[in-house]
């Protein structure tokens, strides 16, 4: 009985208390820890943290566990924990090139400086449902390297720039300040750092979706997976008072760098471009989503949309950034179950008033000299 | 984990910034001021603007009533209460009369509002034109060279199709003969009520970033055609609670046969009217769920 939303205060105590007794299901199967949840569903973990933009695995396991495994509920979770921490300063950039590998493929070279380390991946595996994890079946114990992983390998697009074959990456401004888009509104067009947060924090699905549609010639950038890397690299955060970099610890990161269709004009040699993905966890999916619609969203700058064309719609940048946030989305969109009877009853009362008058004319009668009054007057 | 959140959540930093884009908003009417729109501990699109600019106007001496669909006891309004009675532990009450904040959405309450009084809505989507063009890089443009032809436009292609302007709620309006807005999704039936109000009217919307505002004694004018004057939406009967002729109804079915009841969709209103003595057709048999009883 919708009614029932008058007097709603004991319903929702007891929804609410209806919520927790069911997200704890049969209590006689044992409850699931947040470090089980963070060790064994850690993909998920990723994704939270990257979607809630905050890189906390044990919160993540927790939000993820409160939200009965609704990821989008968790990253909400996350997000507004977040917004209430206090902001101390930036991070001096991660360097991804001393990046500590775990997982390291390019798709452009047999081999590199550093090798193809496939590490824990589904590539390859076929997709059985495998009924010994049911059966509590231990793993295997982790396979050795042949040879230990390279310290330093370095990025197959600094390999490609050190032969001027691709464009150079914008040079860094020190000292300038990096935008923050939880702390200003986004404004168009927005620059760089800002269109790479939002999509850092921006749903998976809809990246994924945005980029597929460029691979399908809405907005082809012709792409080849450069490099995509896996593992974790230390933050490090310069202290005023002390005058020196201070490490604040490690954070796991994938990164993606495409490589995409080069151009060239009078003034310019023809390059590769680029297009670049950086995510939280091991997030590979989504770090290549983004790397395609970073570059889909360069077409205006790299002048790929002719005059009077309209652009794809992963190379439209107020269109992507204005919907990739999936905290966003599902509150604007799950906003419909409120109640809104107050606009419903002001278009019944129209529609109704326009039947009458149409009613009115059927019947022969003048409704211009006999104006139909509303509706119920 | 213990966490302890400032007074009404949100830090004082956060909290200057926002008063500082409601500064703006009040001292260009109408105008729709961008802000840092924080993320908050319930979703986008269920009150947040509404909620960051109320916990940027607060003070503990405040006095905070709450209303969805004018109603204090719907299951929204009673969450977003809850809220600042937690986090401020301000008083809260549901007399628009005794409320120094009012937080709304989708009406502005019968009772006329008084000086010191502020009345806070929820906005959804702040911009009026956004429907007609969805680019908001385009309607700034519109709204700094105020070309609000598109507008005129629409509300004529109303008129040209169903004989009237078909829009009945999210009527726009033009504050202080300038910027044209959104009054956020209340009926037009409301709309007179803005216009000189003694209250000052700030509007959030959490989503989109924006905070625009009316202050007290500005003109707010529903856009219309001197041939098709605006016409607030009006109800040939009275609350069958508590026979008022002049307020917003709420139609509530009663039966699968078309049976029906209109009652009044400001609940202090009705409440009020009913303890003054004032009773309605069905105010004997009305549906328990509208919780019509001896007043609390």
């Amino acid at each position: 009985m919708y009614v029932a939303v008058k007097g709603g205060e004991k319903a929702i105590d007891a929804a609410h208390a209806l919520l927790k007794h069911v997200r704890r299901g049969d209590t006689s199967i044992a409850d699931l820890s947040v470090a089980q949840i963070r060790e064994q569903l850690a993909l998920a973990v990723d994704r939270v943290m990257g979607e809630g933009s905050l890189f906390d695995p044990d919160l993540a396991a927790l939000a993820i566990k409160q939200a009965r495994g609704d990821l989008i509920e968790a990253a909400f979770l996350v997000r507004a924990f977040r917004t209430t921490l206090p902001r101390f300063g930036a991070s001096e950039p991660i360097d991804t090139a001393d990046m500590e590998i775990e997982r390291r493929i390019s798709a452009t070279f047999k081999d590199l400086p550093g090798g193809q380390v496939l590490g824990p991946t589904f590539d390859y595996t076929h997709r059985l449902i495998d009924f010994l994890l049911e059966a509590g079946v231990a793993p295997p114990a982790p396979p050795q390297a042949p040879v230990p992983v390279q310290a330093a390998s370095p990025r197959v697009t600094d390999l490609l720039a050190g032969d001027d074959l691709i464009e150079q990456s914008p040079v860094g401004a020190p000292g300038q300040d990096v935008g923050d888009l939880t702390r200003d509104p986004l404004n168009f067009p927005a620059g760089r750092d800002l269109r790479l947060q939002n999509l850092a924090r921006g749903d998976e699905g809809f990246l994924l979706a945005l980029g597929y549609s460029t691979q399908r010639g809405y907005g082809r950038t012709h792409p080849f997976a450069g490099e995509i890397r896996f593992g974790s690299v230390e933050l490090e955060l310069f202290v005023e008072d002390l005058g020196f970099d201070v490490p604040l610890g490690d954070i796991d990161v994938t990164e993606c760098q495409m490589i995409n269709q080069f151009k060239g004009s009078h003034s310019e040699a023809p390059r590769f471009t680029r297009g670049y993905g950086l995510v939280f966890g091991q997030a590979e999916r989504k770090a290549m989503a983004m790397a395609l619609v970073d570059r889909a969203l360069r077409a205006r700058e790299l002048g790929e949309i002719p005059e009077g064309n309209q652009a794809a719609p992963a190379q439209d940048e107020e269109f992507v950034l204005s919907h990739s946030d999936n905290i966003q989305s599902t509150g604007f969109v799950e906003h419909l179950k409120l109640p809104h009877y107050v606009d419903f009853q002001a278009e019944l009362v129209l529609l109704r008033r326009l039947q009458a008058e149409r009613a009115a004319q059927q019947s022969g009668q003048d409704a211009s000299v006999q104006p139909v009054r509303e509706a119920a007057e | 984990m213990s966490i302890t959140y400032n007074f009404a959540y949100l830090d004082e930093q956060t909290k200057r910034m926002i008063r500082r884009a409601i500064l703006k908003a009040i001292a260009i009417p109408g105008y729709q001021v961008p802000f840092a729109s924080r993320e908050m501990p319930m979703p986008y699109g269920w009150g947040t603007g509404g909620v960051q600019v109320t916990a940027a106007i607060l003070g503990p001496q405040d006095v905070l009533k709450v209303i969805d669909q004018g109603a204090d006891d719907t299951t929204n309004a009673v969450s977003i209460r809850r809220f600042f009675e937690t986090t401020a532990g301000v008083r809260t009450t549901t007399h628009t009369g005794e409320a120094t904040v009012i937080q709304t959405r989708h009406r502005i309450p019968e009772l006329t509002l008084q000086a010191g009084q502020t009345l806070v809505y929820q906005v959804p989507i702040p911009e009026p034109l956004r429907f007609l063009e969805p680019r908001e890089t385009e309607t700034r443009t519109l709204h700094a060279l105020a070309d609000y032809g598109l507008m005129h436009v629409k509300l004529y292609e109303d008129i040209a199709h169903h004989g009237h302007i078909a829009t009945t709620y999210a009527y726009p309006v033009t504050v202080a003969g300038r910027y044209v807005m959104d009054p956020s999704p209340i009926p037009k039936f409301d709309n007179p009520k803005m216009h000189n109000s003694a209250a000052l009217q700030l509007f959030g919307a959490g989503r989109e970033k924006r905070i625009y505002a009316i202050p007290p004694y500005t003109t707010v004018v529903p856009l219309d055609f001197e041939d098709h004057p605006f016409e607030p939406t009006r109800f040939g009967q009275p609350c069958d609670l508590c026979a008022s002729t002049t307020s917003y109804l709420d139609e509530v079915v009663l039966d699968d046969r078309g049976k029906r009841m209109f009652v009044c969709s400001d609940t202090d209103h009705c409440e009020e009217r009913r303890s003054a003595g004032h009773r309605g057709r069905l105010l004997g048999s009305a549906p328990e769920a509208l919780g019509v009883g001896p007043r609390s």
